[in-house]
């Protein structure tokens, strides 16, 4: 067997208290079935959890799934706990059920991106694409 | 974090970020690996203790390990885990799914948790999960676990990483009788009943004693779930540890092991080596590939030969 290049490891977070994992776990299957490793978290975790966690296995795209309503106030504390951890510079994709006028504002704070509901699959899977190759040229340069 | 230095200096002031990188680093197969590889020579890689787990998927290995990083927090060491999982033969993509039952160490910085795919590679995995082993001794692990699914000749050469073996079995998960047959049963140290408090676990313990009694191999009884047992495991896996250390078996193994790493190496390098003058080859290269092979391997020894004479042309002209 050939050695095979990945192409990129994925962490997938649920912060906050919402124990519905449902949406995060079809687009971990959809990222493993697109030739990502995708490391998840499980339910219910803490913005500090998942940055410890994203660094420890040097991810190079975290998504989160916020379903509680609870985006505006977890996504940037995920952002602001990566950062505290020294990887601020990890893409942060977020994906729930998330109303318009917040999207702006949130990309403003630093998320690579925003989802929702009715998103299509595969634009999902392109942006994840997109983030992870982006990230690896700055990750694997020599310095 | 791209230097390879500061990386180097980083494993040893345990900071996440270096080891996380270093790790992926051997894994990708960087350009940089050798360098990285070879500053970090622990002079403590001999004290600290490799723990490998393995068996059927849903016998309880993780949640085993989760309980067993808590075991050994208490007693005030670093642990390392190196928790690998099959790749898709068809996307290549993986989930990674052992890290879930150990999130509750996940803010302790002093329990460093790597997931790794086996990306379809058998030696290159070894040789990366024991790359990742030895950055997590560097940074003070002892004990590091490398937990694998107990199927294939991969998981096995990954096993053989280990100073001490375990096979973790539970009723009705997985066939048993499988695992015998791939021989996995033949490397282990201690056997692991899990999931204890289900039926059919007795008749599974009893079933294991008989076959295991002629050999020097520990069965015993754990609920994972409820930490029931694991102390008790963890005593098994500290007398074992000491004796091997005392006899002079751990050192040996170690040996072999490094040996196998070595040679697992040497047939990554070739590989490329092989694949470029194969290409080269005249014709279309049918025939028996047995004949080919062996000529292959003769054209690179002779080449070699032709280097060394031009070396040092005094000895053999
Ligand atoms: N009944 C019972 N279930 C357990 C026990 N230990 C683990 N499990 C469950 O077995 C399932 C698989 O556990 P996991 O640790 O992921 O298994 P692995 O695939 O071998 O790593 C999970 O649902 C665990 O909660 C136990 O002692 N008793
Ligand atoms: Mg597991």
């Amino acid at each position: 067997m050939d050695i095979q290049q990945c192409r990129g490891r994925i962490l997938i977070g649920k912060p906050g208290l919402d124990g519905h994992d449902r949406g995060a776990k079809i687009i971990a299957r959809s990222l493993r079935d697109d030739g990502f490793e995708v490391i998840y978290t499980g339910i219910r975790r803490t913005p500090e959890e998942i940055a410890l966690t994203a660094i420890q296995e040097d991810v190079d795209v975290v998504g989160l799934s916020v379903l509680s309503g609870a985006h505006n106030e977890l996504f940037p504390e995920v952002l602001k706990a990566l950062h505290q951890a020294k990887g601020g510079d990890i893409p942060v994709i977020g994906g729930g059920i998330i109303p318009e006028e917040d999207i702006q504002h949130l990309k403003e704070l630093g998320m690579y991106e925003i989802f929702t509901s009715g998103t299509p699959v595969q634009t999902i899977l392109n942006t994840f694409r997109e983030a992870t190759e982006k990230y690896r040229q700055r990750k694997h340069k020599i310095i | 974090m791209n230097d390879i230095d500061e990386i180097v200096k980083g494993i040893y002031l345990k900071e996440p970020r270096a080891i996380g990188r270093a790790i992926s680093i051997i894994e990708d197969g960087d350009q940089r690996a050798g360098a990285l590889l070879k500053q970090i020579n622990a002079k403590n890689i001999q004290e600290s203790t490799i723990l490998g787990i393995t068996g059927p998927i849903g016998t309880g290995k993780s949640t085993i390990i989760n309980q067993l990083i808590a075991h050994y927090r208490k007693q005030g060491n670093r642990v390392g885990i190196v928790a690998i999982d099959p790749s898709s033969p068809v996307s290549g993509g993986a989930f990674l799914g052992d890290r879930i039952r150990m999130m509750r160490h996940a803010m302790d910085k002093d329990v460093v948790v790597r997931s790794m795919a086996t990306r379809g590679k058998q030696g290159g995995l070894c040789a990366a999960a024991a790359a990742a082993v030895r950055i997590m001794i560097c940074s003070g692990c002892d004990p590091v676990i490398i937990e694998t699914v107990g199927v294939g000749q991969a998981e096995i050469d990954v096993v053989r990483l280990a100073d001490i073996t375990i096979l973790v079995l539970a009723p009705g998960v997985g066939d048993e009788i499988q695992m015998m047959k791939a021989g996995i049963i033949e490397i282990a140290d201690i056997v692991v009943v899990n999931k204890a408090e289900c039926p059919g676990a007795d008749s599974l313990f009893m079933e294991l004693e008989n076959v295991l009694h002629q050999r020097n191999c520990t069965v015993c009884r754990v609920i994972a779930r409820e930490a029931y047992g694991i102390e008790k495991l963890a005593v098994f896996i500290g007398v074992i540890d000491k004796e091997r250390r005392k006899s002079g078996q751990f050192t040996n193994k170690r040996k072999q092991t490094r040996e196998t790493e070595i040679i697992d190496y040497a047939i990554e390098m070739m590989r490329d080596e092989l694949r470029r003058r194969l290409k080269e080859y005249p014709g279309n290269y049918t025939g028996d590939p047995r004949t080919i092979a062996r000529k292959l391997i003769d054209d690179i020894c002779i080449a070699e030969l032709d280097t060394s004479k031009r070396n040092c042309p005094e000895v053999f002209l």
